[in-house]
């Protein structure tokens, strides 16, 4: 896509591939929410699901198309934020930043920071799950839960999963309301909805991700 | 009121510019921003300087010329007024004042606090008209009926002044207030229709060729405008480009 100069075009695919992102974010999180189950159901259920996913070739070509929208989402924000700079001009006394949120401003920044975590992430679960020898659990699927747990298991884990997660919720926060303005997809009665279903939608993936590495790092045998 | 003032002076458009210091003394409250400017550059002349540069025209907000960057902000601190609606009472005595040209790279500086806004002028004949025939045989204005609704935002839309306070107030230096306020106006009503896929195209495409940068949605520029243009104007020009471009 570098070949599309066109700034709009670039930022609507950005939008898209933006709020495909945040779509994925509820089902991975409804996914993951298996392992608040208690401990030993948690983890047949879990293994067995991530078992299921893996070998499903609707969910091989998803993840592609989510892969994919990460590096587009990835390349048009570096292209766009670069031009942004580059034409741009400096102050010696600055405080337009009264006129907007410190969030929407800093875009760039929270996305660099959720691309840092997605890099431990895939790393550490997805790398491991798809190419490490990981043991097998009583049913002979790949014992995830075990290594996700154990993971959890330590404090500053937890924090960088929380840091990265509240990150995700203010990039979400202006992103959805920002994605449906860049689409041109206003109204003046559903712009309210709009921005109401942004909030409570960030609000919500925030927490939710936020809970489960909190409640397995308490819920673990001392 | 006895001030300090911290001036950008630029000698022309090649020139390195630098921050100077200037002082006045016996301001009235009363004063415009502008008018306090006059006072700076009589003393100036009388001590055989140079004056300070800057654009001004109707000094009644209804031009866009007066662009200065004021205390970090464009058209400084009030809201909804233009550089010559601000009046000194706004500051307070023993102040130090901060005053910038608008900067971009699509708006280059000509002279001190003089910027070139001639992109504006060229994303506006890219295709911010009608063409209609004026030779005699003009229609009755009203014989097209519109919606009070549309007629409205389109009016607002039409109150943009081309002053450049969204661009300067803009981190990506974006013109799509401006512009989208302009494709709006005509958007909206029934004899802008005809001509609206080239418009959009056309006045987005010279947005992008002016080095103006995309826009973020952070809305400072709507909280920086002087005529309140709505954000809602950006929304409905991407919307018009999307189906311009899908045509
Ligand atoms: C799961 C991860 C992510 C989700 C759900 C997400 C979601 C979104 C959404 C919905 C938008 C709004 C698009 C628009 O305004 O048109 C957006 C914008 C943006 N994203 Fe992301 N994003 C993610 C990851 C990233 C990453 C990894 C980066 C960069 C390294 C990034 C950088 C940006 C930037 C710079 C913007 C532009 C803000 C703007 O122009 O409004 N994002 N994102
Ligand atoms: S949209 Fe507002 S700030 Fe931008 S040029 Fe028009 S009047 Fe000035
Ligand atoms: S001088 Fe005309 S708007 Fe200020």
């Amino acid at each position: 896509m570098w070949f599309v100069k066109n700034m709009i075009t670039r930022k609507n695919l950005m939008a898209l591939t933006g709020l495909f992102l945040a779509f994925f974010l509820i089902i991975h999180l409804l996914g993951n929410l298996q392992l608040l189950l208690p401990d030993e159901v948690a983890r047949e259920q879990y293994n067995w699901y991530s078992h299921l996913l893996a070998g499903n070739i609707v969910i091989e070509i998803i993840a592609i198309v989510l892969y994919a929208c990460i590096l587009l989402h990835l390349a048009d924000a570096i292209y766009l934020t670069i031009r942004g700079r580059k034409v741009s001009g400096n102050y010696r006394l600055d405080k337009r930043a009264r006129a907007s949120t410190w969030y929407s401003r800093n875009m760039m920044f929270l996305g660099a920071v959720i691309f840092a975590f997605l890099v431990i992430h895939f790393k550490d679960f997805w790398y491991q799950y798809k190419f490490g020898t990981l043991p097998l659990d009583e049913k002979g699927h790949k014992d995830l839960y075990t290594l996700v747990v154990t993971a959890f298991g330590q404090l500053w884990y937890v924090i960088v999963y929380i840091i990265a997660i509240i990150a995700l919720g203010y990039h979400m926060l202006h992103g959805v309301f920002s994605a449906h303005r860049t689409l041109g997809l206003y109204h003046p009665v559903y712009n309210r909805i709009v921005r109401t279903a942004g909030v409570v939608f960030s609000v919500a993936m925030t927490f939710g991700y936020a809970v489960i590495p909190i409640v397995i790092y308490i819920k673990q045998p001392l | 009121m006895n001030l300090t003032l911290q001036i950008w002076r630029q000698k022309n458009a090649d020139a390195k510019g630098a921050m100077e210091t200037y002082k006045v003394e016996n301001i009235s409250p009363d004063s415009s921003f502008l008018e306090m400017l006059d006072i700076l550059n009589d003393q100036l002349i009388n001590e055989g300087k140079e004056p300070v540069a800057f654009d001004h025209d109707c000094r009644e907000g209804i031009c866009g010329m007066c662009s200065l960057q004021i205390n970090g902000e464009p058209h400084g601190p009030g809201r909804a007024i233009t550089t010559c609606q601000l009046h000194m009472r706004k500051f307070k005595d023993g102040d130090t004042i901060y005053i910038e040209p608008f900067r971009a790279k699509a708006f280059p500086v000509i002279k001190d606090l003089v910027v070139d806004r001639s992109a504006f002028d060229r994303i506006q004949h890219a295709g911010g008209y009608i063409s209609v025939n004026t030779s005699g045989n003009t229609q009755d204005a009203n014989a097209i009926p519109v919606e009070k609704e549309k007629a409205d935002k389109a009016f607002d839309a039409a109150t943009c002044i081309g002053c450049g306070a969204c661009v300067a107030a803009c981190k990506n230096a974006s013109a799509m207030l401006f512009t989208s306020a302009k494709v709006s106006q005509f958007a909206l009503l029934p004899q802008g229709r005809i001509e609206a896929t080239e418009r959009v195209l056309n006045m987005v495409k010279q947005m992008d060729l002016e080095g103006f940068g995309n826009c973020t949605n952070t809305g400072a520029c709507e909280i920086e405008c002087p005529k309140g243009i709505s954000l809602e104007n950006i929304a409905r020009m991407n919307r018009e480009y999307l189906k311009a471009s899908v045509k």
